[in-house]
């Protein structure tokens, strides 16, 4: 799960970390007055979407009186804007953040991740902030320094202290930017988080260090004991699809292409799409309906897969375990009279009691393609949107 | 030998009384594994399914000598459950449990770290299938009955694509000597690397199939390995030519965050291992066939 940066910011700040006065607003007025309520002499308005390289997009935009703030949200509120990370259709602004500007004398990046290969929290940290860390390892892979920290006891201050003069950080600075390090890792590890990213963490001219832009993303499998980042989810910001697929239960993911999937299990999904771009065509969808496919998953799949209008084709695919494949056809039944399908449909049964399933399904009087394999599901698929 | 478990292993149920417990632990007994009990924490001296029931993993081994588990606890609880059961002896234990947090996971394996390498519980999963031996036990949750008898090892991350590859095996009339499901989640007990160098010792194991999936380093760990270690030949697919990259494909490790991650990337790398790559899902059982053909 992501959140915005100004409620990532708001977090860091909670575990000590100093970040740049600011408000969060929703109308020009309300960002007016939230300028004069700042106070100073510059703001930066930012639009508050789930992406990064916000910026290039013209998501952020520097003013020099409360009428240009008022202005600015005036042109970012309601508007779509497309990254290089929102796809063509781009994300929606419907928050604003007001912000003192920063007189920055150096931009650093600081970032942690879980580390899979030891199984602990990377932290990475670089003398070049501002770009990405694609960019920065592309272009500048000698400034990038890491350090690895064991979860079990936390970070130390000596680790801190190590990338803070690693990032040739005056000595005058070190102590606050060890609070700092220290204060992003906290977050990190009491609240469950998969990535924080300070890009860029500034040393301002009057020697303050600040968190001048945040991310945050959380692991999904821990927001059950996290109700305070959970609350932060802004489903506006994800694919309308993958909200109505989360709210019940199902694992999806929206593609480019027009063969819509239904399948159990994640390999599998993942394996089937891979025919189907074999054969010549290309997914619509990536859907889990879960290894247990019950029918009443199979109905909801059904509801979301024919909601997408690209689909052309529908391919289920179910290897049916515990959960009988004569269970399975009887959901898909059931499934097909609530539900209307006015596209091709090519079912693949596969596993436990296969033979019944496919009876179940040729008695009903449903219409549909029937396959064997894999491949005879992927090949007759791709036939049925040629015809 | 076999790999992890055999017919005599000595299984309990931890969340025996639940739902779920109850039902699979009915499906264990049912195909011959040797199920000797369950744990439900209040619920010890009491009987389910015509099994003891105990409070706690070390009362279930002290009294049934088991040796195995198999977790049906919810994610909240499946950490603590898992280091009971290392605590208390068990040798062998899969998490089926779908949904641990990451930080839980990395929590088990550094409190594991206080066993030495003999005594250490092997944790295979969570978000698996589990492990079985084709005609020996099953500690899992798979359809026991598509799994043939044979000389085979396999080891994958998904259930469902891992059972596609055991029927198109059977199909081929090859079977299996174990089926380790490592499952789905970024953070897990046994690497594909932990089983595959179990497989070469298995004098059981003729060859091994990997089945993998985008994200993480395991794969490439694992091929690897096999290139310095290895005898026996490796055969992999790995899933997700068609993900896109920074998305999460269902199971919470199918991510690509880095080199290396993605399905092409992967493949090529264990090309350069010396593993046969089944170029896709639905020849996994031919490329195997042909592999073992060569031998």
């Amino acid at each position: 799960m992501d959140i915005h940066e100004y409620q990532a910011k708001k977090i860091l700040s909670d575990f000590g970390v100093t970040i740049p006065r600011g408000g969060i607003v929703y109308s020009p007025e309300n960002a007016e007055n939230k300028a004069r309520e700042i106070g100073g002499s510059r703001w930066v308005v930012k639009a508050q979407i789930h992406s990064g390289a916000r910026g290039k997009a013209g998501g952020i935009i520097v003013c020099n009186s409360p009428l240009e703030v008022a202005q600015a949200t005036d042109k970012l509120l309601g508007k779509k804007l497309v990254t290089n990370q929102t796809g063509p259709e781009g994300k929606i602004v419907n928050r604003i953040y007001i912000e003192e500007a920063t007189d920055i004398e150096r931009e650093l990046y600081l970032g942690l991740v879980f580390d899979r290969s030891s199984e602990s929290i990377m932290v990475v940290a670089s003398t070049e902030g501002g770009m990405s860390v694609e960019e920065i390892s592309k272009e500048k892979p000698e400034t990038i320094i890491r350090s690895k920290i064991e979860v079990a006891v936390g970070m130390q201050s000596f680790q801190a202290r190590e990338l803070a003069f690693g990032l040739g950080i005056e000595p005058d600075l070190i102590r606050r930017a060890s609070e700092t390090i220290i204060g992003c890792y906290k977050a990190f590890s009491e609240l469950d988080a998969t990535m924080v990213e300070v890009n860029p963490l500034v040393i301002s001219k009057q020697k303050q260090i600040l968190a001048l832009d945040c991310k945050m993303s959380f692991d999904n499998n821990a927001m059950f004991r996290r109700n305070q980042v959970s609350e932060l989810r802004d489903k506006t910001q994800e694919d309308a699809k993958e909200v109505f697929a989360s709210d019940r239960g199902l694992n999806y993911v929206s593609l480019d292409g027009n063969i819509g999937n239904i399948i159990n299990g994640a390999g599998l999904a993942m394996a089937s799409m891979d025919m189907i771009k074999l054969a010549g065509g290309s997914p619509a969808n990536f859907l889990d309906v879960g290894g247990g496919a019950t029918p009443e998953k199979i109905v909801k799949a059904f509801k979301l897969v024919t909601m997408d209008e690209k689909v052309k084709v529908i391919l289920v695919n179910i290897f049916a375990g515990i959960n009988r494949c004569d269970w399975v056809a009887e959901g898909i039944v059931e499934a097909l009279k609530k539900i209307e399908v006015n596209v091709p449909l090519v079912i693949r049964l596969a596993g436990t009691n296969v033979e019944k399933g496919n009876k179940i399904l040729k008695e009903s009087k449903i219409n549909y393609i029937e396959a064997n394999t894999l491949e005879d599901a992927a090949n007759k698929a791709v036939a049925a949107l040629n015809k | 030998m076999t790999v992890l478990i055999d017919k005599k292993s000595k299984i309990i149920i931890q969340g025996f009384t639940g739902k779920m417990g109850s039902f699979h632990a009915d499906e264990m007994i049912k195909y011959g594994s040797n199920v000797v009990g369950g744990v439900t924490p209040g619920k010890g001296g009491s009987k389910h399914l015509n099994l003891p029931v105990f409070n706690t993993v070390k009362d279930a081994v002290s009294e049934t000598g088991a040796d195995a588990s198999i977790l049906f606890v919810p994610p909240a609880f499946a950490a603590d459950s898992a280091m009971e059961a290392a605590d208390a002896g068990i040798k062998t234990c899969v998490a089926i449990v779908d949904g641990i947090p990451s930080h839980d996971m990395i929590r088990i394996k550094r409190y594991m770290r206080r066993y030495t390498k003999s005594s250490k519980m092997t944790l295979v999963g969570p978000n698996c299938a589990g492990i079985i031996s084709p005609g020996k036990s099953m500690l899992g949750i798979m359809p026991g009955h598509i799994y043939k008898e044979g000389r085979i090892g396999i080891i994958s991350r998904s259930g469902t694509l891992g059972y596609e590859a055991a029927q198109q095996l059977k199909n081929l009339n090859i079977g299996f000597s174990t089926s380790v499901g490592i499952g789905g989640d970024p953070i897990n007990g046994s690497s594909f690397r932990d089983i595959i160098e179990k497989f070469e010792t298995d004098d059981e194991t003729d060859a091994i199939l990997m089945i993998g999936e985008i994200g993480g380093p395991q794969e490439v760990a694992a091929g690897e390995f096999a290139k310095e270690n290895m005898k026996k030949p490796v055969i992999a697919y790995i899933a997700g030519l068609t993900a896109p990259k920074g998305r999460v494909m269902g199971h919470a490790g199918a991510i690509v965050s880095a080199y290396g991650e993605s399905a092409i990337e992967k493949v090529e790398i264990l090309k350069d291992c010396g593993i046969t790559i089944s170029k896709n899902p639905s020849v996994m059982g031919d490329t195997v066939k042909a592999v073992l053909e060569k031998m």
